[in-house]
This record gives C-alpha cells, sequence and structure tokens, in this order.
C-alpha cells in the first residue's frame, strides 16, 4: 500500500466516521435526557435523507434539507409524545421494544411511501467525478461538505450545552433529574426537546452524506448499530468522545476493505462493539468509575 | 403436577382437533404452515425461557436458528465425493456417517447423513451459545440488548456474504431427515399428516420439559435472578451459571427448530437471520406475556400461522412492530394473563390503573 493510497483509505473513513459520530451523538443526547437507548436513531438519520431527496424535486438543494430537518423533528416529537412523555418509569427491557418497535414502524411506512429505491441527493458542489487534489490525494467535495457541517454541527452543540439556558437545563436533567425538576426545570419537556434535536441533527447528517452513500428505506439499523458502537466506543453520552471515537470506527472500517472482503465490512463494526462491550464497558474515554453510576 | 398434565393434555387435544378440522374442510394444505409454525414455535418457547424466565433479552435467536438450519443443510448438500481419496473422509464413509444418494443433475453425492448432520448442528449452536453466553450474560440491559443484536447481525453477514452458504439464495435440495423408520421429515405430500403430528409432538415435549423446568429448582432459581439479580446472587444461587445455561438451552431450542425447519423446508435462506425475524421472536413472547409459556405458545400458534398464510401481505413487519409498540405502552405483561378480566373491569368501571413496572 502506497501513501498516496493510505491517506485516500484515511479520508474515506474519515467521511464514514462524521456520519457514525452523528449518529452517535444523538444516541448520546437523547441517552444523558432520558438514560435511554434511542433504538429508532437511525431511522431519524434514513428520514430525514428520503425526505430531502423528495422535497428536493420541487425546491433547491438548501431548501430541501433544512424543510427536511423540520419534517424530522416534528417526527422525533411526535414519537416522544406519542409513545414515551406519558409512560411512568418505564423498565429498560420494556424501552427497548418500544424503541425498535417504533424503528420498525418507521421504516415500514417508508417502504410504503417511498418503495425499495435507492435515491440520493445531487453533490452540493462539483459532481460525483469531481475531485480536488490536496498533494496526490484526490478528495470529492462532498467530502469537505460532509466534514465541515459535520465540524459546525459539533461546535454548535458545545456552545448549545455550554452557553444557553435550555442547553444547561438539558445538562442539569442529565446529571441529576430529580434536582433539576426541583430547581424548576420541567424535566419532560427537557426530554421532548432532546428527541427533537436528536433527530434534527440525524436528519441533517442523513441529508448531507446522501450523495455519497445513497439512502434507502433500510438504511437505518446499520447505521444506528454503527452509530451505537462509536458512542459506546467514547463512552456512553460523551458527545465529544464520540467524534474520535466515529473517526477511529470509520478508518479502522475503511482499511478493513482492504484486507477482508466488502460483504463483511458491516461484521467489522459489529465484531468492535462486542469487543469493547467485553472488555471495557465503558468505553476507551470513559472512566469505570463513572460508568458504575450509570444505569444501563 | 396433574394441573401441568391437564394443561399438556388439552393442547394436545387442540392440536388434533385442529387436524381433523382441516380433515373434515378437507383443507389439509393449512398443516403445511401449521407445522412450519410448529418449529418457530419451539424456538419461541425456548425464548420465553429465557426472556420471561430468566429476564434476559436476546435479540440474536434467529441467529442460533440459522446456525442450526445452516450446517445442516450444508453438510447433507456438500458433496464429499471429491475428496474420496482423504483418509478422513474414507474412515467417515466407512463408519456410515456419509451416504451416497443420486444427485439432482445426475451422479452420486457422497454428503453426511442427515441424523448425524443434526447432531452436528445442534452441537455446533450449542458449543457457539456457551462461548458467547459466557461475556454477552455479563451485560444488562441495553448493552445485553445490542450485544445479542450484533451477534445476530454477524451471523446475517456471514451466512449472506459466504457463497460456500449460497450467499443471498441460500442452499437448497436438503434431503429427508429419517426419524424413526418410516418417519422422514420432509415436505412431501404424502408425509403431511405425519409431519404435521411429529413436530406438534416436539412442541408438547419442549414444553413438558420447559413446564418442569419452571416448576424446579432451577425454575425458581430464575425467577428469583429475573427479579433481583443481585438478591439472587446473596442467597447462593450461582446466577452467572444459571443465565449461561438457559441461554444455551433456547439456543439449543432454536437449533433444533432450525435443523427440522430446514429438512421440512427442503432448503434454507439468509431472510431466516435477518434481524426483523429476531426481533418477532421477541414480539410474539412479549405478547405472550413474557413469563408465560401457554401464552407465548398460543401467540405463536395464531401469529405465526396468519403470517405464514400471508394474511398480513405486504404489512407483516408493520404489523408485528404495531402488535410490539402496543402490547408494550398498554399491557406490558402481556395479553394472556390471569389478571386480564380484572383489567377490564377496571377499564370499564374508568379505574386507569397506575403502571408502575
Amino acid at each position: 500500500m502506497n501513501i498516496d493510497l493510505f491517506f485516500q483509505y484515511v479520508v474515506a473513513g474519515i467521511t464514514y466516521g462524521t456520519i457514525y459520530a452523528i449518529v452517535a451523538i444523538g444516541f448520546n443526547i437523547i441517552y444523558n435526557a432520558t438514560g435511554i437507548i434511542n433504538f429508532a436513531q437511525g431511522e431519524f438519520v434514513m428520514l430525514g435523507g428520503m425526505t430531502a431527496v423528495t422535497l428536493h424535486s420541487f425546491i433547491p438543494v438548501p431548501a430541501a434539507i433544512v424543510a427536511a430537518v423540520v419534517v424530522t423533528t416534528v417526527v422525533g416529537a411526535l414519537i416522544e409524545i406519542l409513545f414515551i412523555r406519558w409512560l411512568y418509569k418505564p423498565s429498560v427491557l420494556r424501552m427497548i421494544i418500544i424503541t425498535i418497535g417504533i424503528s420498525i414502524l418507521i421504516r415500514e411506512t417508508a417502504l410504503h411511501i417511498w418503495g425499495e429505491g435507492v435515491r440520493a441527493l445531487p453533490y452540493f458542489s462539483g459532481s460525483s467525478v469531481s475531485a480536488l487534489n490536496f498533494w496526490g490525494v484526490f478528495i470529492s467535495p462532498q467530502v469537505i461538505w460532509v466534514v465541515g457541517i459535520g465540524a459546525v454541527v459539533v461546535a454548535l452543540l458545545n456552545i448549545f450545552f455550554n452557553y444557553t439556558i435550555l442547553g444547561r437545563q438539558m445538562r442539569a436533567c442529565s446529571y441529576n433529574r430529580d434536582a433539576a425538576r426541583l430547581c424548576g426545570i420541567n424535566a419532560k419537556n427537557v426530554v421532548t426537546f432532546s428527541f427533537m434535536l436528536s433527530a434534527a441533527i440525524g436528519a441533517l447528517g442523513g441529508s448531507i452524506v446522501s450523495p455519497i452513500t445513497y439512502v434507502q428505506y433500510d438504511s437505518g439499523t446499520p447505521l444506528a448499530i454503527k452509530g451505537f458502537t462509536v458512542a459506546v466506543l467514547g463512552g456512553l453520552g460523551n458527545s465529544t468522545a464520540a467524534v474520535a471515537a466515529g473517526m477511529i470506527l470509520g478508518i479502522l472500517e475503511s482499511f478493513s476493505i482492504a484486507v477482508l472482503p466488502a460483504a463483511y465490512k458491516d461484521a467489522i463494526a459489529i465484531l468492535i462493539l462486542l469487543g469493547i462491550l467485553f472488555v471495557r464497558p465503558s468505553g476507551i474515554f470513559g472512566t469505570t468509575e463513572a460508568a458504575r453510576l450509570k444505569e444501563f | 403436577m396433574r394441573g401441568r398434565f391437564i394443561q399438556i393434555l388439552v393442547f394436545a387435544a387442540l392440536v388434533v382437533a385442529i387436524q381433523l378440522l382441516t380433515k373434515v374442510t378437507d383443507s389439509s394444505y393449512h398443516l403445511i404452515q401449521l407445522t412450519m409454525t410448529a418449529y418457530y414455535s419451539l424456538l419461541i418457547i425456548g425464548l420465553c425461557m429465557l426472556i420471561g424466565y430468566a429476564g434476559q433479552i436476546s435479540l440474536g435467536h434467529a441467529g442460533f436458528f440459522c446456525i442450526g438450519g445452516y450446517v445442516a443443510a450444508f453438510l447433507t448438500t456438500h458433496d464429499l465425493a471429491p475428496y474420496k481419496a482423504n483418509y478422513f473422509v474414507s474412515v467417515l464413509a466407512r463408519s456410515g456417517i456419509l451416504t451416497v444418494r443420486p444427485g439432482l443433475y445426475g451422479g452420486d453425492l457422497l454428503t453426511v447423513q442427515p441424523w448425524a448432520s443434526c447432531l452436528i448442528a445442534i452441537l455446533t449452536a450449542l458449543a457457539i451459545a456457551w462461548i458467547v453466553g459466557g461475556p454477552v450474560l455479563k451485560l444488562k440491559g441495553h448493552y445485553l440488548a445490542m450485544a445479542t443484536l450484533g451477534f445476530g447481525i454477524i451471523i446475517y453477514r456471514i451466512v449472506l456474504g459466504t457463497t460456500a452458504l449460497g450467499a443471498a439464495d441460500g442452499i437448497s435440495d436438503v434431503p429427508p431427515l429419517r426419524v424413526l423408520p418410516g418417519v422422514d421429515i420432509s415436505g412431501s405430500m404424502s408425509a403431511r399428516v405425519m409431519n404435521y403430528y411429529v413436530a406438534w409432538g416436539l412442541v408438547i415435549a419442549g414444553v413438558f420439559l420447559l413446564l418442569n423446568l419452571i416448576h424446579s429448582r432451577a425454575g425458581r432459581a430464575l425467577s428469583a435472578i429475573h427479579g433481583a439479580e443481585d438478591a439472587a446472587e446473596a442467597m447462593g444461587i450461582p446466577t452467572a451459571r444459571y443465565k449461561l445455561n438457559t441461554f444455551v438451552l433456547s439456543a439449543v431450542f432454536a437449533a433444533i427448530a432450525g435443523v427440522l425447519l430446514t429438512h421440512y423446508n427442503g432448503g434454507i435462506g439468509p431472510s431466516e437471520a435477518s434481524v426483523m425475524k429476531s426481533v418477532r421472536y421477541v414480539a410474539i413472547v412479549a405478547i405472550g406475556g413474557m413469563a408465560n409459556l401457554w401464552g407465548s405458545l398460543f401467540m405463536s400458534l395464531i401469529l405465526n400461522y396468519l403470517s405464514l398464510r400471508g394474511y398480513f401481505g405486504t404489512y407483516d413487519d408493520a404489523i408485528f412492530g404495531s402488535i410490539l409498540i402496543l402490547i408494550m405502552l398498554f399491557a406490558p405483561d402481556g395479553l394472556l394473563r390471569r389478571s386480564v378480566i380484572g383489567d377490564l373491569k377496571l377499564l370499564i368501571s374508568g379505574d386507569v390503573k397506575e403502571d408502575g413496572v
């Protein structure tokens, strides 16, 4: 493997790593607010991509993406209000099964609306063959878009969680829900908002990555598994570490194609997931003490 | 003890009654789906033991079903004739483990005997369950769900991506499995009624075994683990061992179901390993009421039969998804349970019960 090819694999890994990190951040936001894992997270990504592609036949790309994010956000809010908000202290097993059921419903609805076809938005700039040459490494302009928007999202989230009232309320709820409620924070609304936020982020990720990866009614589940792998790899609930973990998984996966048949690519991520769960469930950046305090 | 026998006798009578009904109405083609339902039910009752009684969720049981099915299908269809000269193969051939049968395209196939492959398949599933179960069952909640889901997806990816296992086409032309002289598990028309009874006979035997297990020391230990694992551990129950044994037991049930259904259908495809299958099994156990063997069995009988007959059409998965959500939202203890009548009274009187799980 020569050095140019090496960097080509790294770039491909970072592209996929960005989308994994975005899904993982979606997991983390809901996990922090509620202590549950939303198994329908991947479906938000699919829904965002599909809606954007459909709307693009009527309106330009940026407007289609914004509209798709809004639609998915509404879906996220509806899911929380209809299925989760009114449950009184549901068990983990019950929440797992409910969110799996929701993911099936979204997927089947998408199948009946859009069929089995594979869709994609056009490239934001240039075309599928245009590439920028960085010292011998060829990078598609769409990759720059994905990584750039991903970075902006992470930066904005950091500002949101650290400097806005709502973001700080969400953090307060994730540290101690009862104490937050005593301080006058409406914990139920925070949960609803966390679903909206993670749906919005997922939809944005799904739209910007669709020119490269394409989107299909069932592309949510593999993304959810990988996003979860990344979330666990970084330590559940830690969004900054999720970005680093996303890059690690993306790059490992992209190099695995060089060694193994591409059909086994998805199995690699899951093997990493199983490995990390067995050996170090607190994640590579988390501490065991902190992990013990959390409810899985 | 007598109650259990009566329950089983009633169920056996139901099985006979269904067969007689199809005979009277001259619709014995229903028996095909009912036989397939029986094999899926075998998996369901094993899974019910794991989820309901031991309290451990598994979203990867379609994987064990496929390990059983695929090992049996591969061994009974893979032609060993080119390796005849190999010492190991010739020893196997002479010891009667291999068999010669005419191939579909002329010429003779040298393959493993179905009964031997059946044993190997079940032992493989047992070994894999034992190896995987150790570390997996240390996990709880979301992590356990994701790890078992991941296991299922790995199996799906392997059978889908391996050409020796037929990739997307799966394996076909699997020969019949001879259980007893004159009793073959196969899809042939003449053996339809017999296969129906063999399949449901196995389910009844399985239920009998599990009911006895539930009412034994092991069953009480499991319900203690389900209630509070730490407390059970403190009472001196070896929780890890009980959980692992139940996991392996349910995997063996799944593998037996996989082997027999593969012989009955004459083949197996990768869709049997899909995540949706695993979710569907969990859905049926949940609808049956988790820790309710009979409930799961009846729900499996009804839902699998309707689904296999194609009553749900293209909404098959959507219906299972909806049922799953509705049950978990409104009746997390399942539909079929003793308190159902009391709940109806409550519902009519308008007294909404606070739901504390």
